[in-house]
């Protein structure tokens, strides 16, 4: 359910879609090589109303990207464009957006309603306007005891609550940014606050762009994740295609857990060599130069014990419930298999792994074989 | 509106330099040319108020006792009020906050009620004339000072860091010099940094409690404007002497400085 | 934070309770004592009662120099307070310039209360000093060795000149405190630079601006030095606030009684006053 139809928002202006033109920056006033850019060069359209997530680990560009996106940088080169408008110049309140910074910022001396009226006041709406936009956000976001409360003594969760409230209140806002919004949040309220968050994505519409480290809340909150390494763009996909297909080895690493087994192998033709054994791959490799690997998630991993497949030797086994964790060494690398609940671990186990879901990378990269 | 901003800060500063200037303009005169009416410059530079300061025994001593009575002072309140500052930071214990506020109201009283008990006090204590009369009776005010500011950066360091290093089996002093006070090492600078300036500072106390053997650099100034007539010169650069060591405490301090003024609590 | 109840802490505050006590109660009983009696030398004292409490309060003498204390501490924190305020909101906030000026600006702080006294008494002299000389120079009349409304003038620029500076460290530290993303927000929101200061950083400064006007309160209601040496309280006794007329009396007139009277009588005074603006505070706090 919409509250409020595009049509029906705020100035009418319709809401944009946000162009990354051959975006990059760099911190040095002249950068020359490659690893002089925080931000390596991104060119991607996020649509209108989508809910995407930057999701990297500390360092890999995310803030950065994100702050050239509210306005607070301006890229070394390329151009960022809501809409028809290059907004690449603009400071951030030309730029109609909102943000939700990590530490909850809300105006202390202010009540509830207040603070989410200080948008709109500054903006000069008639006051009966703004009573009746407070109203329905104190409602919204289930404030209605608290909303001639001082802002001061909220919780946390309350209170990124307000500043997610300032953002949606405007109506008209081009994009929502989180920049890590939960990791003040007890985790008990996490995954309420993330419903939440879902819920009014649904309901307003808002182009959302949410950074963090943490893969759950990424895969959880977004259609489509944005994988940064390094401060360059490794993948961008639905959470399916990032478990799927990862596109990088660190993209394996970093989602699902364990992450993916990337091992040194040898590749000719549709042939691949790995632990003294061959393996008959769906799809056929040129030469390939550089570092080969190949990776393969624990979930496609099975055990034998007649010998077929590749041989290990198995560590350690973690009995999760829901399934078992086989943690073990294949020439001398860890290597993890997931199994069901009640499988059998044979003591002198080998490993099969499922041809049709090795990926293999070159220089860390995905190859794509001919079928 | 923006790009004007800098005036602000830049015409107090100058507004702050100009007596200063005036100051060193002055030490660098001869009392005659002084006297002889206003000029923005020295005609003739001289360095003789100086060097009269310099080599005159009466004068340079004035100095050293300063020195030794503000460094005592700054030591013992430091030495004090750090055990003090740690319980009230980190324990309850019975009339804790009334002893508290009763410190505090130590620094509201006016050194000039004191000055003439304290010259009774510290005569009966034979202590009279002696630096270490004046660094104590500076404890008054500087002990309440070092123990609310010590007690704000104490209370900045988690009390679990404690617990830790007594579960590592470290005994309480040990824990406190080896851990702790690098710990607060900022807050112990910017202490001695308010026990010295206050010490340094103040006269009226100093000049009461000594009489030749201790007597302040600040309260020799003060007999020669008014015994040896008009010495305007000497005065000046006497004057110019007493801001150099704040000058030098101030810039060893200077990162710390503002922290140090909202007493740790900020 | 949560404290331990731990009554042997108070072997730790001990030391600092003995000679502060020695600093303190000793003096204060010794001026209690003076308040109520009588000496004709050789230490024969002689019980009064209350009589040097009602002289004073009852004195002319007293009500003047009381009545100028308060216009001089309500003038200064008048002038300080805002300015102190303005100069941190300006000044700036990081890097090389920001240390500039604060070591720059808390150079007045150490200077010897009485070197501040005989650097402005030089500094304003109407024939020599640049402040005096100037003045006139614009055809303002100034001599503040004559003139009552020049002396007034001279001692609170005085003190403006050296005190503002404590009230801009205290208030930029309060700044210091304020998290970008704050000022970052208040942008997105479309807040007007008035609605930052109002609604971000004066919020965050009422702590320190609260010690701010505390200290200046009451060091500007002891003040004693500066002006003595600048004025000695003159021209006639049109500058002689409450610490420079104890003293006169005390040691220039050996008015003991009196002097002690006054003494607790002013002791009391900035007591109360602290108390009442701490409470206030505390009270505007917790709501």
């Amino acid at each position: 359910m919409r509250i409020w139809p595009a049509q029906a928002r705020g100035t009418g202006e319709t809401m944009a879609q946000i162009t990354l033109d051959k975006l990059a920056h760099s911190y040095l006033p002249d950068p020359k090589s490659e690893a002089d850019f925080a931000l390596k060069e991104i060119d991607y359209v996020w649509e209108d109303g989508g809910a995407y997530a930057l999701l990297g680990p500390s360092g890999c560009g995310k803030t950065t990207l994100l702050n050239i996106i509210s306005g607070l940088l301006v890229p070394s080169r390329g151009r960022i464009v809501f809409g028809e408008e290059d907004v690449t110049h603009y400071a951030p309140e030309q730029r109609n957006i909102a943000q939700v910074f990590q530490f909850p910022v809300i105006y202390d001396t202010m009540t509830v309603a207040e603070n989410l009226a200080f948008p709109l006041v500054n903006r000069q709406v008639p006051r009966d306007e703004i009573d009746k936009r407070v109203a329905e956000m104190i409602k919204v976001l289930d404030l209605g005891d608290k909303a001639n409360r001082k802002a001061r003594g909220l919780t946390a969760d309350e209170k990124q609550k307000i500043s997610l409230g300032r953002g949606l209140v405007r109506y008209d806002v081009n994009a929502i940014l989180f920049d890590e919004p939960l990791t003040v949040i007890d985790p008990h309220l996490k995954w309420q606050l993330r419903t939440k968050l879902k819920e009014l994505h649904h309901e307003f519409g808002h182009t959302m762009i949410y950074v963090t480290h943490d893969q759950t809340e990424a895969l959880t909150f977004a259609d489509k994740v944005v994988v940064m390494y390094e401060g360059e763009v490794v993948q961008i996909g639905t959470p399916e295609e990032l478990f799927d297909e990862p596109a990088h080895t660190f993209v394996g690493y970093f989602i699902g857990s364990p992450g993916m087994n990337v091992l040194p192998c040898e590749v000719a033709g549709n042939q691949l060599r790995l632990g003294g054994q061959d393996i008959s791959l769906q799809r056929r490799y040129q030469q390939l130069d550089g570092i080969v690997e190949m990776g393969v998630r624990p979930e496609f991993v099975s055990l034998a014990a007649n010998g077929e497949g590749v041989p290990i030797s198995i560590s350690a086994v973690e009995d999760i419930g829901r399934f078992k964790i086989v943690r073990a060494q294949l020439e001398g690398r860890s290597f993890n298999a997931v199994l069901p609940e009640g499988a059998e671990i044979p003591a002198e186990a080998t490993a099969v792994i499922d041809p049709q879901r090795i990926g293999i990378y070159q220089d860390s990269h995905l190859v794509r074989g001919e079928v | 509106m923006t790009r004007l901003r800098w005036l602000v800060p830049t015409l107090y500063i100058i507004f702050l330099m100009l007596p200063i200037y005036w100051l060193l303009n002055m030490s660098f005169k001869t009392t005659n040319e002084i006297l002889g009416g206003f000029s923005w410059f020295p005609a003739e530079f001289t360095i003789e108020s100086y060097v009269k300061i310099f080599t005159d025994p009466t004068w340079y001593s004035g100095y050293i006792n300063s020195i030794i009575y503000v460094g005592l002072n700054t030591v013992i309140s430091v030495s004090f009020a750090l055990p003090a500052a740690y319980a009230f930071s980190r324990y309850r214990f019975v009339g804790d906050k009334h002893l508290f506020f009763w410190l505090l109201t130590n620094r509201m009283a006016p050194p000039a009620v004191f000055a003439l008990p304290f010259l009774q006090l510290y005569s009966a204590l034979e202590l009279f004339d002696t630096h270490f009369a004046v660094a104590l009776a500076h404890c008054l005010f500087n002990i309440p000072l070092a123990v609310w500011i010590l007690e704000g950066f104490i209370s900045g360091v988690p009390r679990e860091i404690d617990e830790t290093a007594y579960l590592d089996g470290y005994s309480f002093p040990r824990f406190f010099t080896k851990i702790f006070m690098p710990l607060i090492g900022s807050g112990i600078g910017v202490t001695a940094f308010f026990c010295f300036m206050f010490s340094w500072v103040e006269l009226l106390l100093a000049k009461t409690l000594t009489s030749v053997e201790a007597k302040p650099i600040a309260a020799v100034m003060t007999r020669t404007a008014s015994t040896s007539g008009y010495e305007l010169g000497l005065l000046a650069a006497a004057g110019v002497l007493t801001i150099i060591p704040g000058a030098i405490v101030i810039y060893f301090v200077r990162n710390y400085i503002a922290k140090g003024f909202a007493m740790g609590r900020v | 934070m949560v404290k331990v109840q731990n009554n042997k802490a108070w072997f730790m505050v001990l030391p600092v309770l003995f000679i502060v006590a020695l600093n303190a109660i000793v003096p204060l009983m010794t001026v209690v004592n003076y308040s109520v009696q009588d000496t004709f030398g050789n230490n024969v004292f002689f019980f009064e009662g209350t009589r040097w409490f009602s002289e004073v309060l009852a004195s002319e003498r007293f009500h003047g120099a009381l009545l100028r204390q308060f216009f001089l501490t309500a003038t200064i924190l008048a002038i300080e307070i805002p300015l102190g305020v303005a100069i941190a909101l300006t000044m700036p906030r990081t890097g090389f310039w920001a240390s500039v000026c604060l070591v720059l600006m808390a150079l007045p702080l150490l200077i010897p209360w009485n070197v501040v006294g005989a650097m402005w008494n030089i500094y304003a002299l109407p024939d020599i000093g640049l402040l005096g000389y100037g003045l006139n120079w614009l055809g303002i009349p100034y001599d503040f060795t004559q003139q009552p409304v020049s002396a007034w003038f001279t001692v609170i620029l005085m003190d403006v000149w050296h005190w503002t500076s404590l009230v801009v460290l205290l208030a930029y530290a309060g700044l210091q405190s304020i998290d970008e993303n704050y000022y970052r927000a208040a942008q997105i929101d479309g807040a007007s630079r008035w609605a930052v200061f109002r609604f971000i950083q004066l919020p965050k400064m009422k702590h320190v601006l609260t010690i701010a006007i505390l200290l200046r309160f009451m060091d500007s209601f002891m003040i004693y030095t500066e002006p003595f040496v600048l004025t000695g309280g003159g021209p006639g006794n049109s500058t002689t606030v409450l610490s420079i007329d104890l003293v006169k009396a005390a040691l220039g007139e050996f008015n003991l009684g009196v002097a002690s009277a006054m003494s607790i009588i002013y002791f009391l005074m900035t007591l109360l006053v602290c108390w009442l603006f701490y409470t206030i505070t505390m009270q505007g706090e917790r709501e």
